[in-house]
């Protein structure tokens, strides 16, 4: 299906009117009667040894209900590990407060429960927590090789965790026959998610009845709910979670924090409602991170500019505590890392370094330093045979006569639309006015340039946790009709798109249905949104529900209107005879004869009106792709990036609602550029952050934002409804088209940059190291 | 630690309290006054969520004290409309134009904007990016919230070229 009655439309986004009229309700805005604040005492060093705290004056402080160690929370806490990876996920020993050692700035190392987050953190400055400091481990490379100092000794080595080498004799051939080898070193800058509302959590343990309740801020609640329930050893089904609004998350509330977990335990502990909410220090220096990694890669072309073969070392900096692993994206990258190219072999190798850094999490595109690396790659090969980047990406790139096209990491290409977003980009762009208009730029001596970015996305990952999900849809008494589902909106409008579906397939007014994600108590088990998963798994699901449904009102107004079945037609909440429009019945009173006078109903039909249906899609990666193409000026004195024009051609298949999509592109495309010219989140060589706020660390804002053009191409993906996911896509394209236009630009002067982000003084440093303008 | 009594008009009720001098303004409006509709994003003035008209001009209620706030008229994004739950013009815009995904930064941008439009009823395209360079959002990529200052202020406009 394309376009129907609500599919393909831009339908309004209802949800939308509290949050612009300020009556939206997020965790911060939750209170919970004889609620207390929590505030954490976090190390301020990144390595060392615990020799004394005390919490004498601390405790003192009028209005403080407890102040917490590690001997008294994580004595209780349960074990610390997410339901996806499973208890015996390779990782350090996890802990919910920091014990006998810190291993990173920001660790947890008390927690402060008062009568107000003002009175906890007075008193959290009290506490005094004395560390003998160890030399801090911060360069990965240098990690890896480090046995001296280990971030975690118990483990041995640095080493988090090593894929070996996938290459061999074949991959060996290919280079000895090649014409020509590239090589390249690629490094992304460490990055955080930064969602506009921090974490948090209202947790209430009730002593009377030992059942557990908390409103938080996640993208995955029914993960929080097994989770407390692990860590407060309570039944799974004694526990609650709640979310209303979801400010943001990229990624960085797909699992449960242990500054979360000890907000739990803490009000299990305590016996009274305790609420945490994250203040944008902590979120920075404390909540995970991403995007720190280095690919040193080598192609082999033929003497036709065919590249026939790729080796590429991976190394990523995973931190002390990655989220619930050791949070590699090593699988993905070694799956995608040839991309849309005819790249017939393969050798990948990556290694994780444990750090004294906040951990890794997961970021929007977590393994998207595939294309970061390739795609700047393939300009840098280009430039060295002396090829256009354009045209040697056509002449590389899989066509739909190859499809199914084995990746050599294993992935068939099918499906996917390479060669035409290509083509549609570069026309949207006026590729070759362009390069015109460039040359004519430099002989000004202004520095034009333009990047190209293509690259294949695994959306909705059918694999263990993540490969299914669950609508229930009710028509209630009255006729109206409520989707129920676990999914974790956080900004998506998830609400909306599923209302669509739902309104399309079971016939409805989409003004009568209403989309529940809020309590887990009530919505079936879902894994969250995250990684392109909600149009692809959860839109199956909510179309399998619908036609469910939408089969037994025309069974019951079929007896109810003395027709046959297959003549009912259903539109707009009414049920009519085909042909006969006059001959019709409502959803109100076909919810009527189902629940109140059950005598109404055919023969044999069970009372009620709801369906459930859990869907898994038949491939185990459900394809979207996509070219960007981006242009921007480079001023040579002062090494300012300014962009001129942003194209985007992208393959999600047919939209379930075209506003959103192109919210979900643009939004990750300005989180890819953040990446590429301004995010940085540093450390010195002792470990510490020196970005704590927003001053430091630097988010693209409005003014510097270009407007992003979108192009559509449209190939059904064999999943229900033909969906593919594009939540990631733009910020995975993003990066490394920003960088090859930045390069681009440059490339007159002699100078090129391989290390994000490509700032002022990294443009300047590259101008001048190349001898100037 | 001491208490200062405090008064002023917020959304055009007659507030008073007593309070300590270092709570801020932001969190006055939440504890106190129970309008959360202003958003704490950063508490260090970067991000502009937590933006609120202080006697009409658009303010970061993070970096004003509540006690500096005595004898004024304070209105949030719950006091922007007529009624409660009716969008203004500008709120519409945000609306109608996707400007807000998550709609957490949102308030203090629908506020920024009022205030920027009451000013500047005819901006170009380079003083709407330099009136939105206050504000962080981190969902939208900004595209949708140029738009809507854009469709509010030809909306605006035309009610203003009507009336006279």
């Amino acid at each position: 299906m394309t376009a129907g009655r609500y599919v393909g439309q831009s339908v309004a986004r209802r949800e939308h009117r509290p949050l612009v009229t300020g009556h939206g309700r997020y965790v911060d805005d939750v209170t919970v009667a004889g609620m207390a604040h929590a505030a954490f005492v976090r190390s301020d060093v990144a390595r060392g040894t615990i020799t004394a705290i005390d919490v004498e004056d601390a405790q003192a402080v009028p209005g403080v209900f407890a102040v917490y160690l590690a001997a008294d929370l994580n004595t209780v806490c349960g074990p610390i590990h997410s339901t996806l990876m499973g208890p015996n996920a390779p990782m350090p020993p996890m802990r919910a407060l920091a014990e006998g050692d810190v291993r990173f700035v920001g660790e947890p190392v008390a927690v402060v429960v008062a009568e107000s987050r003002a009175v906890a953190e007075d008193a959290a400055e009290m506490v005094v927590v004395e560390v003998a400091a160890l030399p801090a481990v911060v360069d990965p490379v240098a990690a890896l090789t480090d046995t001296e100092n280990l971030v975690h000794p118990e483990k041995g080595t640095n080493v988090a965790q090593a894929m070996p080498d996938t290459g061999g004799p074949d991959v060996d051939a290919a280079f000895a026959g090649a014409a020509q080898v590239v090589t390249g070193r690629f490094a992304q800058s460490r990055g955080t998610n930064v969602p506009m509302e921090p974490r948090g959590l209202v947790a209430s343990w009730e002593p009377g009845t030992g059942e557990f309740t908390a409103h938080v801020s996640s993208q995955n609640p029914h993960e929080y709910h097994a989770h407390f329930a692990r860590v407060l050893g309570i039944d799974h089904h004694r526990v609650r979670v709640l979310t209303d609004q979801v400010g943001g998350g990229f990624g960085q509330k797909v699992f449960v924090s242990r500054d979360e977990t000890c907000v739990a335990v803490a009000a299990k502990l305590l016996g009274r409602p305790v609420k945490w909410i994250e203040d944008r220090r902590e979120n920075l220096i404390a909540a995970n991170q991403a995007r720190n990694e280095i690919v040193d890669l080598e192609v082999a072309v033929d003497d036709d500019g065919a590249m026939v073969a790729m080796k590429a070392r991976h190394v990523e900096d995973v931190g002390a505590y990655a989220i619930n692993s050791h949070a590699s994206a090593s699988g993905s990258m070694s799956n995608f890392i040839t991309g849309p190219y005819r790249i017939g072999h393969l050798g990948f190798s990556s290694t994780s370094a444990y750090t004294n850094t906040v951990g890794r999490a997961a970021y929007r595109g977590p393994w998207l330093m595939e294309t970061t690396a390739r795609e700047q790659m393939v300009d840098r090969v280009a430039r060295a045979i002396g090829m256009d980047p354009l045209e040697f990406r056509r002449r590389n790139t899989v066509t739909a006569a190859e499809f199914p096209f084995s990746m050599p990491g294993g992935v068939p290409i099918d499906r996917v639309s390479l060669t035409e977003v290509l083509d549609q980009a570069a026309e949207m762009m006026d590729y070759d006015g362009f390069r015109v208009r460039q040359a004519a730029a430099l002989s000004e001596g202004r520095h034009l340039g333009l990047g190209i970015s293509a690259y294949i996305e695994p959306s909705g990952i059918a694999f263990g946790a993540l490969a299914t999900e669950q609508a229930n849809i009710r028509i209630d008494a009255a006729g109206k009709v409520r989707i129920m589902m676990g999914s974790g909106d956080h900004g998506q409008n998830t609400a909306t798109t599923m209302r669509q579906l739902v309104a399309e397939y079971l016939g409805c007014d989409i003004d009568d249905v209403t989309y529940s994600q809020h309590d887990t108590t009530a919505t079936p088990h879902g894994s969250g949104t995250a990684g392109s998963r909600t149009a692809v798994i959860f839109g199956g699901a909510a179309i399998g529900a619908s036609k469910r449904l939408r089969e037994k009102v025309a069974e019951i107004a079929a007896h109810l209107l003395e027709a046959s079945p297959d003549d009912i037609e259903i539109v707009g909440s009414e049920a009519f005879v085909a042909g006969t429009p006059s001959r019709s019945v409502g959803f109100a009173e076909i919810a009527a004869a189902a629940y109140l006078a059950p005598d109404r109903l055919p023969p044999g039909v069970e009372p009620g009106l709801e369906a459930v249906h859990r869907y898994r899609p038949p491939s185990l990666f459900t394809l979207s792709n996509s070219c960007h193409m981006c242009t921007v000026e480079v001023d040579a004195a002062t090494g300012m990036v300014t962009f001129d024009r942003y194209v985007v051609s992208e393959d999600c298949g047919p939209m379930i609602n075209p506003t959103v999509v192109e919210g979900q592109i643009v939004g990750g495309v300005v989180q890819g550029i953040g990446t590429a010219l301004y995010e940085n989140m540093a450390y010195d060589p002792d470990g510490n952050p020196l970005a704590s706020t927003f001053l430091d660390y630097v988010l693209p804002g409005a003014a510097e934002m270009p407007e992003i053009e979108i192009g559509h191409i449209e190939s059904p993906s064999a999943s229900e409804g033909g969906f593919k996911g594009v939540g990631e896509g733009g910020t995975i394209g993003a990066i490394a088209c920003v960088a090859n236009a930045v390069n681009d630009a440059i490339a007159p002067l002699g100078a090129h940059i391989d290390r994000l982000p490509m700032g002022p003084s990294e443009v300047l440093a590259a101008i001048d190291s190349a001898g100037g303008a | 630690m001491n208490e200062i009594p405090v008064t002023m008009t917020v959304n055009g009720e007659d507030r008073a309290a007593t309070i300590e001098p270092r709570l801020t303004l932001a969190d006055y409006l939440r504890s106190e006054c129970g309008l959360t509709g202003t958003h704490l994003a950063c508490e260090h003035g970067a991000c502009g969520a937590c933006t609120v008209l202080v006697d009409g001009a658009a303010q970061r209620s993070c970096l004003v004290f509540a006690v500096q706030a005595q004898g004024a008229e304070i209105t949030t994004v719950e006091g922007l409309a007529e009624a409660p739950g009716e969008p203004t013009a500008v709120q519409r815009a945000f609306e109608d134009c996707y400007g807000l995904q998550c709609g957490f930064c949102t308030p203090g941008f629908v506020v920024s904007v009022t205030a920027f439009l009451r000013d500047n009823p005819e901006p170009d395209d380079r003083e709407i990016r330099e009136a939105l360079s206050g504000n962080l959002c981190r969902c939208t990529g900004y595209g949708g919230i140029y738009a809507a200052v854009r469709q509010a202020a030809a909306e605006l406009a035309e009610a203003q070229g009507g009336a006279s």
